[in-house]
């Protein structure tokens, strides 16, 4: 368990971040909290020349309201994510899911932009993202661009970052007033999920006037429930019309079989857990 | 004032080890630095059985740091074959086991070559240069399979893959009667096979050896729990003369039976270290260590238990398939044997037939896990007296309470011949049933069957019964074991009256520093304060037979209580002679030598000065009330207890959450209820993972998919119950301290109690069995009648696991 040998930058500026990205070219990879790239090091599993520590820039943390939209930052930590009163108050759900990510250790030292940036499709934070609308800002060579969250997950562990680009922050519409809740199913308490669901709606007068619905680790990247989401606004927020809805819960993924579940058992899961995660989201 | 007013026994003191053990500031194999020290990193073998054609070490030799590269060939010559010292029958089947493979390699993670390299670093830079060519061999991993004929062969030498079959039958042994004819005349016949998934032991410190060829002998540090068998195994494996060799277990970081073994990692160390004539040190990492140090359980139990309509068993058949894996390791062979013993449990079952096949396959050894035969033999029973009640339509309680042996028959002789000296199972178990509110909780499950309730709830019973306290030398002597069961100790009293106490026994966990101190204080009448326990150096504690199977306190202990029984017959004549009265007129109690009737009294420590000065002894008595005593169990010990589980069955989802986990315990007199309670939470939290949680799973080519704690799922706190412990105190009879093992009880115990609370709880659904783990997807399938298997062994896509791990990298 002892990392190949490499170089270690830690600049304090995104500018400086991107060009040392740029200047090692492929071979680099970009620290955040580390949760997932330590162990890959440490395996020896990726051999990066160049590690660009991420950890000193200070206009990667915190979180902040920008008009109608919350601004998180990448290197915001899941502590700091779950516990910030402007999270809890407009983004919910994305409190609720980042008190679910791992366990304390990790919450202290995982980060809200690493999670999403290493797209594990069993992470937690993809979902909630995608199931919110959250548009990510990326900073390259060129400057930077915004990119939908539907644009951003591409394949297993695949981003729409390029070698040379970092996450700067997340972009959230505010979900103001919106129950929340994610529904997350594993073996044991730290492990991953076998498959999560996020769910956010609004209720008024007894009736689902919105409803937000994202999967974990039902396809590659993070799906999100459309079908259900149709199914539930306008009905009223009883157990019955829950189920039905969730009944379209696994249209249009494709699960992976592994140890712990094939793809049918996935698919069960994932109308269980939306009717769970919607109920439990209408409060 | 020198004596201690209250007795130490039963007393809840903290544990006097923790503070360093806790805080890792001690002597961890991997803390020690010797100078000019090495470090060496181990090249495994990345497939299960394949010829190696070429090793090309050219690259690894020239890399910076780099003070030696050895393939297996470079060690053939001396490294000699692993012991394995449990010839289970005279025409067992035992292959060569190098150390470092030569020509051939036989499961996933075997050793094939090492690096010595100036640092660790170094090691492990250099280690990846090395060039291996494997040519594939066929790969056998099914136990059933691999006894059919035309088999592929683990060891093709061999001609078979099964080496050896035992046989026990109490028609022939004389001890009960024929199963077959009881199995004929029966009026219920219950038909099972279960299976005993394998698991990883999963000790907290991963093992570590350092060997120093400097100095007058040569001296290993191991992460062991063995060290005297060790140091014996290397002189007769190696042929290096046993006096020129030191072993020494420093603070061990917990074993399970996953360090009572003698490694290959620890000879290569000693060959290289002997051969550079340097210190070297070898450290695993995790991932080495799940893969390559030897695995617990895995075997197929056919059962067959015959009965009458009342209840009464009438026999009960056991056909065994024990996987070896690819190698038999120090004691492998003997793991299911030490449960022939044990499938009869607390009943008074008349005839019993046990057979165990035990079969080679290439994956990594199997050996002692904590319960070592016991924790499989105490599941298939509970689980069948289970299944018996479910037949007969009866409380699955009463029908153990129609077989068990009653508390007035003890001493009892089993129809496997042993003499269980005691035990209250009508206590323990009365206690249980109140603790848990048995009958409320069956009324709540009879409510929610009729509601049709998503979630189920069971109840699950295990009243067990074990062996433990390894073991009368005669009796391991009869069962072709290659050593005796005796434990040794010795006492020195020094100058000062402090007390120095020598043990054989070799702690990596348990407490024996606070555990002895208690004993040893009621004994000689010292304070707990003023007592060392010495141990796992064969130079300062020379004589043992260390720790497993529960042994320290029963065989160990007893030793040190003999010991010191010495020390005060030896100060007696001296305190006489102070005191000026004849012996006979002197008592021994609280640390004190008193003139009995009188006022006039000394102290052991007094004497202890008196005898360091040796200015005025008795004529003819030597100058020391040191003493050391070896002790032989007449017999095992045999804990048991009633332990009762009520889980919540989640029939949508198939999640299994223990509600309740009560458990009575009796493992006889307590020297400390802190240390017991202790060791009852963590043998639950094993017994638990393995009902639930924990499997170690080779994919189709026979590697090991569940390599990492991300993969191989252990328990943390927030996935057990807080436990409810409650004991009875039936001492045992047959030693002085009236005390049993606990070491094992637990997860002995727990293990058919979670399954049988899942099975129960959604029996009414047309479910019997619950595979293990009872993972959620096999209990929803299971509820949902599907049989079909879907099940991707191979490593997970997603999820943390080494798949992820190497998608993220790529």
């Amino acid at each position: 368990m002892i990392p190949a040998a490499f170089d270690y930058v830690a600049p304090s500026t995104v500018e400086d971040a991107v060009r040392a990205l740029a200047e090692a070219g492929e071979d680099a990879k970009v620290l955040a909290g580390g949760q997932s790239l330590l162990p890959v090091l440490r395996m020896r599993l990726a051999g990066p020349t160049v590690i660009v520590d991420l950890g000193r820039i200070a206009e990667l943390r915190g979180v902040r309201e920008d008009g109608d939209s919350l601004v998180i930052g990448a290197m915001t930590t899941h502590y700091d994510v779950q516990r910030d009163p402007l999270v809890t108050e407009h983004a919910a759900l994305l409190a609720v899911t980042t008190n679910q990510v791992a366990d304390p250790q990790v919450r202290h030292r995982g980060t809200f932009g690493g999670s999403l940036a290493h797209a594990d499709p069993a992470g937690d934070l993809p979902a909630p993202a995608l199931a919110l609308d959250a548009r990510f800002v990326i900073a390259g060579p060129n400057g930077r661009r915004t990119v939908t969250a539907a644009d951003f997950f591409v394949d297993f562990f695949t981003t729409a970052l390029a070698a040379d680009e970092i996450l700067v922050e997340v972009q959230v519409p505010k979900y103001t007033g919106w129950g929340a809740h994610y529904e997350k199913f594993n073996r044991v308490a730290q492990a991953w999920s076998i498959v999560a669901v996020a769910a956010a709606v609004r209720v008024e007068g007894g009736t689902f006037a919105e409803a937000r619905v994202g999967l974990t680790n039902m396809a590659a990247t993070p799906v999100r429930a459309t079908a259900v989401e149709q199914a539930l606004v306008g009905q009223p927020a009883t157990a019955e019309s829950v189920r039905a809805a969730a009944a379209h819960a696994a249209e249009g993924t494709h699960p992976t079989s592994d140890v712990n579940s094939d793809a049918d058992f996935r698919r069960h899961l994932a109308t269980v857990l939306t009717s769970r995660a919607v109920l439990a989201a209408a409060g | 004032m020198t004596t201690t007013a209250e007795h130490e026994i039963g007393k809840a003191r903290l544990r006097k080890e923790d503070a360093r053990l806790i805080t890792g500031r001690t002597r961890w194999t991997d803390n020690l630095t010797v100078p000019g020290m090495l470090h060496m990193a181990i090249l495994r073998s990345p497939v299960a059985h394949a010829t190696i054609t070429r090793v090309d070490t050219s690259a690894a030799r020239t890399s910076p740091g780099v003070l030696a590269v050895y393939a297996g060939a470079d060690l053939a010559d001396e490294q000699g074959s692993l012991p394995c010292a449990w010839p289970i029958t005279p025409d067992m089947k035992a292959p060569p086991a190098p150390s470092l493979a030569v020509d051939r390699v036989n499961f996933a993670g075997e050793a094939v070559a090492v690096v010595i390299a100036r640092t660790a670093y170094e090691a492990a830079d250099a280690v990846n240069a090395i060039d291996v060519d494997y040519e594939d061999l066929p790969v056998v991993l099914d136990m059933r399979a691999a006894l059919a004929d035309g088999a592929d062969l683990v060891h093709p030498d061999l001609g078979t893959n099964k080496s050896a079959t035992w046989v026990f039958d109490s028609a022939a042994a004389g001890t009960g009667g024929d199963v077959e004819q009881a199995i004929a005349d029966s009026e219920i016949v219950v038909r099972r096979t279960f299976r005993q998934q394998r698991l990883v032991p999963a000790f907290m410190e991963p093992r570590s050896i350092l060997v120093d060829p400097t100095g007058p002998q040569l001296t290993m540090w191991s992460a062991t729990q063995i060290p005297h068998i060790l140091r014996l195994m290397l002189a007769m494996t190696l042929g290096v003369p046993e006096h020129k060799v030191r072993v020494i277990a420093p603070d061990v970081g917990g074993g399970f039976g996953g360090k009572l073994q003698v490694t290959p990692e620890e000879v290569i160390t000693f060959l290289v270290a002997r051969r550079l004539d340097r210190p070297v040190k070898y450290t695993e990492s995790r991932s080495e260590s799940v893969q390559a140090a030897h695995h617990g359980r895995d075997q197929i139990q056919e059962l067959t238990l015959s009965a009458r309509k009342d209840g009464t068993v009438t026999g009960l058949k056991v056909e065994l398939l024990a996987d070896m894996g690819a190698y038999l390791r120090l004691v492998t062979p003997g793991v299911p044997i030490l449960g022939a013993f044990m499938f009869n449990a607390i009943y008074k079952f008349p005839a019993y037939h046990f057979a165990c096949t035990n079969v080679f396959t290439n994956k990594t050894p199997t050996d002692a896990y904590r319960g070592a035969g016991r924790p499989e033999a105490t599941f298939a029973i509970e689980r069948m007296m289970d299944e018996l009640a479910a037949e007969l339509g009866v409380d699955p309680m009463e029908v153990r309470r129609r077989n068990w042996i009653r508390h007035e028959e003890f001493p009892f002789t089993t129809v496997c011949g042993l003499v269980y000296d005691s035990g209250n199972y009508e206590a323990a178990t009365d206690k249980a049933m109140e603790l848990f509110d048995y009958a409320g909780l069956r009324a709540e499950q009879a409510r929610r069957r009729e509601a049709n309730d998503p979630v189920q709830l069971g109840l699950g019973i295990s009243t067990f019964t074990e062996m433990c306290g390894l073991a009368p030398s005669r009796v391991l002597g009869s069962l072709s074991y290659g050593a005796g069961g005796w434990e040794h100790a010795a006492i020195r009293m020094l100058p000062t009256g402090k007390v120095e106490v020598v043990t054989g026994s070799s702690a990596h966990g348990q407490g024996h520093d606070t555990a002895w101190s208690q004993v040893v204080a009621d004994q000689l009448g010292v304070p707990f304060e003023d007592i060392e326990i010495i141990h796992g150096d064969t130079m300062s504690s020379p004589k043992g037979m260390d720790t497993y199977g529960s042994r320290s306190l029963t065989v160990g202990a007893i030793a040190v209580v003999k010991a010191a029984g010495k020390v005060i017959d030896k100060a007696m004549p001296i305190a006489a002679h102070l005191l000026e009265c004849s012996p006979d007129d002197l008592e021994f109690a609280d640390g004190k030598f008193t003139v009995r009737g009188t006022e006039s009294a000394t102290s052991i420590q007094d004497i202890a000065l008196a005898v360091f000065a040796a200015h005025d002894l008795p004529d003819g008595v030597e100058p020391s009330l040191d003493s050391e005593a070896t002790y032989d169990p007449d017999n095992f010990s045999f804990p048991h207890g009633t332990h009762l589980c009520a889980t919540e069955v989640d029939t949508e989802t198939g999640a299994v959450r223990i509600r309740s986990y009560i458990c009575v315990d009796d493992v006889g007199v307590v020297v400390n209820p802190l240390i017991v309670e202790g060791q009852v939470h963590g043998g639950l939290a094993q017994g638990i993972a393995q009902a639930l949680f924990e499997e170690a799973i080779h994919d189709d080519a026979g590697t090991l998919t569940t390599a990492t704690f991300a993969d191989y799922l252990l328990p943390s706190a927030a996935d057990l119950p807080s436990f409810t412990t409650d004991r009875t105190e039936t001492p045992s009879t047959t030693n002085p301290l009236g005390v049993k093992g606990v070491g094992e009880a637990g997860t002995i115990a727990s293990t058919p109690a979670v399954v049988n609370a899942v099975v129960d709880a959604i029996r009414h659904l047309g479910v019997n069995d619950v595979e293990m783990p009872c993972t959620p997807m096999r209990v929803w399938r299971a509820i949902n009648g599907r049989s079909g298997d879907g099940t991707d062994n191979s490593t997970s896509a997603a999820g943390g696991g080494l798949g992820s791990i190497s998608g993220g990298a790529q």
